[in-house]
Order: structure tokens, then C-alpha cells, then sequence
């Protein structure tokens, strides 16, 4: 089965997305603990499409959370009791996958508010992907069901 | 969609949440939490009903538990067993008190 989904790249169509991933992972047979996890995932990338792949820059280089506008297109797949996950944008290249993990072990004062989010995708999902291809951020994430 | 039940007591305050905490809701949380957290000394979070929680959930979590780490205590309860795992993950089971 393949499903494709595509809005703009805004924080207010995560809604959305997230029926449609609820209702794609009902009609596959999806466990409450993997569709929390995939639900997760899903808000996570889609936020951070959302804040930063369209982003404008100011005058002095610094980049502006939720300037611009452009497309996302969530596809899901499920076969072999797998369930694949794939994001594609057309804004600026960037691969979620090089970003430095958190360290999870700090105290409560050390800890930074934030960063946690891509750290959560790739701790629940199987496996990640990243590829730049004509011009497009392609990001598929897979679960095993 | 999330919605927050808040029983006060003096100083003691118990936040019920109902639904989502996610991007959307987060600041929900944020807002309600802020506005009378400067007179608390005892702060839980019942989450029985919470259905889901993304980090920007844990943002909001983690900057009230620094908070009440300086004024007083703050704890979790009826964590359920999907909310714990998220929590054992990023090693927010070590820093918040869970009951």
C-alpha cells in the first residue's frame, strides 16, 4: 500500500498530516506503542520542514524561523511489516541524520532546552535514510511493525 | 487538542492534562503552568489521560522542573506506558520525579 499526502510546509497543516498518518497506520493494523512513535516522528521532521526548509535570511546571514513558503509531501508505504516514512521538501539541502546527539545523561540544570527532537526520531525508528536529489530533501524513516 | 485541568491548593497546584502535548498545544501548557508558578512550591502533573507527548512537550516539562528544582518539588504521575518510554529514551526518566 502507498499513500501520498502534500501541503504547505506550515506548522498549522501538522494536524493534518497526522490524520492522515493516524488514519493510514488504522487501515495497516499499527500497535499503539509503534503509532506513538511514528506519530512522533512524523510531528518532529514535519516541524522542523516547517520552521526551517523555506527560511529567509537576514541581512546579516542569520536564518528567520517560518519565513518563506514551499510544498511538503509526506508518502507512507507499508509492506513486509514494515511501515516506510518519506518527507521530501525542495528547501535548503539539510540531512537531520549529521546532527549531533544530545548528551542524555546531564542534570536537570545542564540539560538544554531543546535539541531533543530529531535525537527521539532516530532512537525509535529501525532505520533512516537521507538523500540530496534533483534539488529535493528526500528523508525516509522505516518501522518495523 | 489538549485540555488542562488545574486543581489549587496555596501553594500547591495538580495540572490534569487531557489529549496531545505536542507543538500545538505545548505553549497551552506553558501559558498555564507560567501563570502561577511564581507562588507554587509543589507542582504535579497527573498525565492518566495524556495520549501523547513530542519534545516540544519536553520543553516545557524540563524548563518547570528547573524551575521548581529552586522553589520547591514537582512531580508526574499515571505516566502511561508509551509517555515512559519517550521519557527512558531521552533520559527524562532521571531528571523528573515519576510516581
Amino acid at each position: 500500500m502507498e499513500k501520498t499526502f502534500e501541503c504547505e510546509a506550515k506548522i498549522e497543516n501538522l494536524g493534518k498530516a497526522n490524520a492522515f498518518l493516524e488514519e493510514t497506520l488504522e487501515e495497516v493494523g499499527c500497535g499503539m506503542k509503534q503509532s506513538m512513535q511514528l506519530s512522533v516522528a512524523l510531528e518532529e521532521i514535519f516541524v522542523n520542514i516547517a520552521h526551517y526548509a523555506y527560511a529567509e535570511a537576514d541581512s546579516s546571514g542569520n536564518i528567520i524561523p517560518d519565513t518563506g513558503s514551499g510544498r511538503v509531501r509526506l508518502t507512507l508505504v507499508a509492506e513486509d511489516g514494515k511501515v516506510f516514512m518519506t518527507f521530501e521538501d525542495e528547501g535548503v539541502p539539510y540531512n537531520p541524520l549529521e546532527k549531533d546527539d544530545p548528551d542524555v545523561t546531564l542534570s536537570v540544570n545542564d540539560r538544554e532546552i531543546g535539541g531533543l527532537g530529531i535525537f527521539m526520531v532516530k532512537k525509535s525508528m529501525d532505520d533512516m535514510k537521507y538523500e540530496h536529489k534533483d534539488g529535493k530533501n528526500i528523508l525516509t524513516l522505516m518501522k518495523k511493525l | 487538542m489538549l485540555n488542562i485541568n488545574i486543581l489549587k491548593d496555596g501553594g500547591k497546584a495538580v495540572f490534569a492534562l487531557e489529549g496531545r502535548l505536542d507543538t500545538s498545544t505545548a505553549p497551552q501548557l506553558e501559558d498555564a503552568v507560567n501563570k502561577d508558578i511564581a507562588e507554587l512550591t509543589d507542582i504535579s502533573f497527573d498525565f492518566a489521560n495524556l495520549e501523547y507527548i513530542s519534545s516540544a512537550g519536553l520543553r516545557v516539562l524540563l524548563s518547570t522542573q528547573k524551575t521548581m528544582n529552586k522553589q520547591g518539588k514537582m512531580v508526574i504521575k499515571n505516566v502511561s506506558e508509551e509517555v515512559l518510554e519517550i521519557f527512558d529514551v531521552t533520559g527524562f526518566s532521571d531528571i523528573l520525579t515519576i510516581e
